[in-house]
């Protein structure tokens, strides 16, 4: 289903608003002052799993637009990806500000013997260059391939997003292990159609007069060096 | 009462005497009918706030070992809090938690004493109450400081006569599948089960609370009756307590069970060891912005400290 630019700039502009409701809806509750008793680990906490949820619905572009074949979806990905930047830059500036206030010595201790924040502060650390090289200008620079392999840093990020997840409860582990499903679910995809692809580039070696049914990109599997 | 007076009731008396005195409602049902009426009226008003509608008046006797810091407020305290067969944050078991039946209410005592019993609640409501207004620091980091209502455990132990040979002591709350979601999905090893070595279990300190605000105790905070030992952690605070036992060798609690490295037996409010995966040097204390220093023993070291003397409270957590 192609779709035109104008259309592509509403999708776009309603995206864009929609992800900034659950930042208006802490805002608003922390007005009127419905946060509940402990405010800023309700801020913490909802910062914390709208990072996650951004993260995920980023490593569904892919596979929607495969699915679909929507190829206009993956125009969507840049916003995405950096609105879960920026929900994981206010989850980490309210952990210094309103959490710790800027007591250094405690966020350097945290963040070396604290497993799970140092597990996401990694991944806050891993998401800056994407977000500096999120635009067309760094793509450019830095050529496709190489611009595409720093990208797939999303996903150890991903993964160490559910670890911080899973290690700072209790013990109900219900919701985090619901988040370790759908990223596994998502990688785990994306390996599938790797390894089927490169069957199918192998198999089109062999039988060049067939050549492969290949939707999406190809994956070179053979050294470019000759 | 005046002549006057007296004369006026007489009259009344005589002129009433269509209703004989057996039809006359007693004044303190007549209150209870009110506050009952009260009370259903604000349930159906505010179906998200059942526990305030419930309440009923409970006083205590002022208590030297009260806090003089000020109370956190009570929607803070019964609204925010973890009562794990519930819920796993800090709010479900606010609502889920009405679905408890606190009447009929029976506490067993037994184990090694000379004279086990089985308290009715309604016996144990009328003990002398006091109301101590202690600080509650959680293992998570977060603290309040709660006007309990209750009385010292020792009270309770002392009438059943601890044996010699008893050297600790078991609490176990209550635990019901049928409406505690945690417990039917089999998150620990219930029923909740913690206890406390025999002579932290005498000191004066140490409360079982039937009250909070000056009223009967909420359900989402522990009803009919929980413990409170202010200087350990709260979830060594066992809510919704329907047994004590006596026993002589460590307990190994709910906690120790499902998650040993990182629960110990002792749980004393110790800033200086972390829990393994958070700083325990700091608090938030329920309503403050800043985070406060937690103290040694939650700030009751002068009076528990000699506990534990010569122990090694590293080892001991």
């Amino acid at each position: 289903m192609p779709i035109s630019d104008r259309q592509l700039a509403a999708v776009k502009a309603a995206l864009f608003l929609l992800c900034l409701v659950p930042l208006a809806r802490l805002g608003w509750d922390a007005w009127r002052n419905a946060l509940g008793p402990n405010p800023i680990e309700a801020i913490q906490r909802g910062l914390g799993l709208w990072t996650l949820n951004l993260l995920v619905i980023t490593l569904c572009v892919t596979p929607l637009r495969r699915l679909s074949g929507w190829a206009w979806l993956v125009r969507l990905r840049r916003m995405l990806g950096l609105y879960a930047f920026f929900y994981a830059a206010l989850h980490f500036a309210n952990y210094l500000w309103l959490d710790q206030f800027f007591d250094w010595n405690e966020i350097g201790r945290d963040i070396l013997k604290r497993p799970f924040i140092t597990v996401g502060f990694a991944a806050f650390v891993l998401l800056l260059p994407l977000a500096a090289t999120s635009n067309r200008h760094a793509l450019r620079r830095l050529g496709g391939r190489r611009w595409q392999a720093l990208h797939r840093s999303i996903y150890p990020i991903a993964i160490l997003a559910v670890i911080h997840y899973w290690w700072l409860v209790k013990r109900d582990v219900a919701t985090p292990a619901l988040y370790a499903i759908a990223v596994l679910a998502l990688l785990g995809l994306r390996a599938l159609w790797r390894d089927r692809e490169r069957r199918e580039q192998l198999a089109g070696k062999y039988a060049p007069q067939q050549p492969p049914r290949v939707r999406g990109r190809i994956i070179p599997i053979v050294s470019q060096r000759k | 009462m005046g002549t006057k007076a007296r004369n006026a009731c007489l009259k009344f008396e005589m002129a009433d005497k269509r209703i004989p005195p057996s039809e006359i409602t007693p004044l303190q049902i007549y209150r209870e009918r009110r506050r009952f009426i009260g009370a259903a009226g604000a349930l159906a008003l505010s179906g998200l706030l059942p526990a305030a509608a419930s309440a009923q008046g409970l006083p205590g006797r002022k208590s030297a070992l009260s806090t003089l810091e000020p109370p956190t407020p009570r929607d803070d305290i019964v609204n925010y809090g973890n009562f794990l067969e519930f819920a796993s944050d800090k709010f479900g078991h606010v609502e889920r938690s009405q679905a408890m039946a606190v009447r009929p209410w029976t506490v067993t005592v037994d184990g090694l004493v000379a004279k086990p019993r089985r308290f009715a609640i309604e016996d144990l409501l009328r003990l002398p109450l006091e109301e101590r207004i202690y600080r509650h620091r959680c293992v998570e980091g977060w603290s309040m400081v709660v006007p309990w209502v209750g009385f010292p455990l020792a009270s309770l132990l002392k009438q059943v006569e601890p044996l010699g040979s008893a050297k600790y002591v078991e609490f176990v709350s209550h635990a019901d599948p049928a409406i505690m979601p945690n417990v039917r999905r089999q998150l620990l090893d219930w029923p909740y089960l913690e206890g406390l070595r025999l002579d932290e279990a005498l000191h004066p300190l140490t409360l079982l609370a039937v009250g909070l605000y000056g009223e009967v105790l909420p359900k989402s905070n522990g009803a009919p009756l929980r413990l409170v030992v202010p200087w350990k952690y709260g979830y060594k605070s066992a809510k919704s307590v329907v047994a004590i036992r006596l026993v002589e060798r460590e307990p190994r609690t709910i906690w120790m069970k499902g998650v040993p490295e990182e629960y110990g037996f002792y749980a004393n409010v110790n800033p200086a060891v972390d829990h393994p995966r958070w700083s325990q040097k700091r608090e938030r204390r329920i309503g403050e912005f800043f985070k406060r220093d937690t103290l040694p023993f939650n700030g009751y070291a002068d009076q528990v400290a000699q506990l534990y003397a010569g122990m090694d409270l590293r080892k001991s957590f």
